[in-house]
């Protein structure tokens, strides 16, 4: 029988009563930002979203657009020089400017997170049994013997084959694929109602890539979490997520669900991303079409949209005014772009640019809106 | 062995690519410690056995002269390793003179590890103003010359005694230096095994699986000992194992200076330093000790890398 430990923090006690119905997550204009000898850098810039329980939200973008930082500052695990605006609130509960002793009752058995490297956020010197009982042990009054057999059963869950034996075995005895289904073990020991999963499949190989990815989603259905999958692969959240949010920059430039994101996409930088997917269909060496440029300086952020610089679109419109997360078209679609994917304007903006050869930013263009590369080819 | 190190690495590359799932433990074949390992580890366990035996060891009473054969050389009857100017014999003495060397050098450098490496511990995982604190304390302790803060701690709280009767010093007396020397060098030692600890203790902090730790609701107290200390535990083993060789060398540094273990009793470092006034006279009172100092020194220091390679403690964490 488990039994809650006494802890001093007055936040478990809330759990008791808290409400079952609403959101289980409302991320409101929440900014992070890390005060560096450069400047501050505006790392999340003002992002929105709300989860349901046992929904699953994808947050993509690219390298440093503030994705990993963005489920970094929902469950509080920033580092000292970090400033924190907006609000966040889980089951009702503010928790967008709580300190790490108050966020400790959380951490593990309301929220927990997968990380990225299974080779290096597995502890090397710890059995592996060890590691999975570790938070069960902290966080409820069990025997030591209740605590194994539960991570015996989570190994088995997790589809770990021999896991009795695993449980007395070290990480570097495990494979890349094996430690990534323990790191999932642990996370789940405690039963959080919310998982963050932060580039869960990136450090692994290809093959492995899908399993663990249908695993993440199997267990999440089972146990009637919500999630949060971080990643830079649209092809990853794609028929594994209910909603999208594409990020650029620190802040969401297209949100929308799955379907609809994929259907009728609207922010040419969803488009890019798209794009730059290899599929079946192509011919063998054909060449993938990267995204130009790069994502520009978080400390000095250019005025107007944040990718105008790389945008095929860009419009002398697009360096001066910043456009706002809306949903014109269809509710519950929103974007940020004046000049959008499949509409008029973005097509009269298109053909206005490859006509001129290169669009306001000075970004040269040609058919069918792919930017030229410009340097290094091949 | 760079050699097979490498084919090792490339086995768990292929290994890797072709069973992704499940690595068969062949693949991590344990390594062996080598031969000289296995030599040095079998000198400090027979010294250190030696040492400890040396109560029901068939031994003459090192403190008493045999005034019959003073300064018998070396295969001498009686006197295997001869006697001393006072007939005293060397291979009692050096036994009886491990004790207190060996004594001396593991329970202060003990003692060092006890307390640096906490304080580095705390120091590496906290960071911010405990780490600026902390380091600005061993920093001060390491401006200090240690031969000069060694001497300066033992003469404080154990002066020498001027009595010159030669009987030995009531054996209480004899612990009560001992303790002060162990207390002084062990306080000497403390800064160095904090930086150490403090640089390795501060790399592992900052790995994700800490930050796994964090994540699962652990408290700092927690994941300071249980996550951290252990990775950095054969660092400080390495540097512990170094201390004792540096430590055995100062006993002697002590010694010369008369504030190490005190005549009558013997310890390797003053019975080298009892016959510098004339070497010649007996020369196998200062070589033997000198010879069981150069080999124990050289056997710490070659277990220390071991350890360090072994356990991948790198250059740049010291």
């Amino acid at each position: 029988m488990i039994r809650r430990k006494k802890t001093t923090f007055p936040g478990t006690e809330r759990f008791a009563d808290a409400p079952l119905d609403g959101p289980l997550l409302e991320v409101d204009e929440v900014k992070t930002q890390f005060k560096t000898e450069r400047g501050l850098v505006h790392a999340v810039d003002g992002v929105s979203f709300t989860l349901e329980r046992g929904k699953t939200i994808g947050i993509v973008g690219e390298s440093g657009c503030g994705k990993s930082v963005l489920s970094r500052s929902i469950m509080g695990l920033l580092p000292t020089n970090v400033v924190r605006h907006g609000s966040i609130k889980f089951e009702g509960h503010e928790i967008g400017h709580a300190k790490a002793a108050e966020m400790r009752p959380f951490w593990g058995t309301q929220m927990a997170m997968v990380f990225q490297d299974p080779m290096t956020s597995l502890n090397p010197v710890m059995r592996i049994g060890s590691q999975i009982t570790e938070s069960l042990r902290v966080h409820f009054d069990v025997t030591k013997e209740y605590a194994d057999e539960t991570a015996v059963a989570l190994l088995v869950s997790v589809g770990i084959p021999e896991a009795e034996r695993r449980m007395q075995e070290y990480p570097h005895q495990l494979s890349g694929g094996m430690r990534q289904r323990v790191m999932l073990a642990i996370a789940l020991a405690c039963g959080p109602k919310l998982l963050f999963a932060d580039e869960p499949t990136t450090a692994l190989d290809v093959t492995v890539q899908a399993q663990i990815l249908d695993l993440l989603q199997q267990q999440q259905r089972e146990r009637f979490m919500a999630m949060v999958l971080v990643t830079h692969d649209l092809g990853v959240v794609a028929g594994r997520t209910d909603d999208i949010a594409v990020m650029y920059a620190g802040r969401v430039v297209e949100r929308a669900p799955t379907r609809s994101l994929f259907e009728h996409t609207r922010h040419p930088y969803t488009e890019a991303l798209l794009k730059s997917i290899p599929k079946l269909a192509m011919p063998s060496h054909a060449r993938l079409d990267a995204i130009a440029g790069r994502p520009p300086d978080l400390v000095k952020p250019p005025s107007g949209c944040k990718f105008a610089a790389r945008c095929p679109y860009a419009q002398p419109k697009c360096l001066t005014d910043e456009p706002p997360l809306d949903d014109p078209d269809q509710p519950g679609h929103s974007y940020r772009c004046f000049f959008p994917v499949g509409s008029q304007a973005g097509r009269d903006a298109l053909t206005r640019n490859l006509a001129a050869g290169e669009t306001a930013t000075g970004l040269p263009v040609r058919k069918e809106g792919e930017a030229v590369l410009t340097g290094v080819t091949g | 062995m760079l050699e097979s190190a490498e084919t090792q690495v490339d086995a768990e590359k292929i290994a890797a690519t072709v069973a992704i799932e499940d690595l068969g433990d062949e693949v991590y074949e344990k390594r062996g410690l080598g031969v000289l390992a296995w030599i040095g580890i079998g000198w400090l366990v027979f010294i250190i056995g030696i040492a400890l035996l040396a109560p029901v060891l068939p031994l003459k009473n090192p403190m008493i002269g045999d005034y019959l054969h003073p300064n018998a050389s070396v295969f001498s009857p009686g006197h295997i390793l001869g006697s001393d100017a006072s007939g005293r014999d060397v291979l009692s003495r050096v036994i009886w003179g491990a004790r207190a060397s060996l004594l001396l050098a593991i329970c202060s450098v003990a003692l060092g590890t006890l307390i640096g490496g906490f304080l580095g511990l705390l120091a590496g995982f906290r960071g911010r103003a405990t780490d600026s604190v902390l380091s600005g304390f061993t920093n001060i302790l390491l401006a200090f010359p240690q031969l000069v803060l060694a001497l300066t701690l033992v003469s404080v709280f154990a002066p020498l005694r001027t009595a010159s009767n030669g009987n030995a010093p009531p054996a209480h007396e004899w612990g009560h230096r001992l303790l002060v020397v162990i207390l002084a060098v062990g306080i000497v030692s403390v800064p160095i095994l904090a930086r150490i600890t403090r640089a390795s203790a501060l790399s592992w902090t900052q790995r994700e699986f800490v930050m796994a730790a964090r994540a699962q609701g652990a408290a700092d107290k927690r994941v300071m000992f249980r996550e951290v200390l252990p990775n950095v535990l054969p660092a400080m083993l390495s540097i512990a194992l170094l201390g004792v060789a540096i430590v055995l060398v100062l006993e002697g540094a002590l010694a010369v200076f008369g504030v190490s273990i005190q005549e009558p009793n013997p310890s390797w470092g003053n019975m080298i330093f009892s016959q510098l006034s004339d070497l010649s006279a007996s020369p196998a009172v200062w070589i033997v000790p000198s010879i069981l100092i150069f080999v124990t020194v050289l056997a710490l220091n070659y277990l220390g890398d071991v350890v360090r390679s072994r356990f991948d403690v790198r250059e740049s964490v010291l």
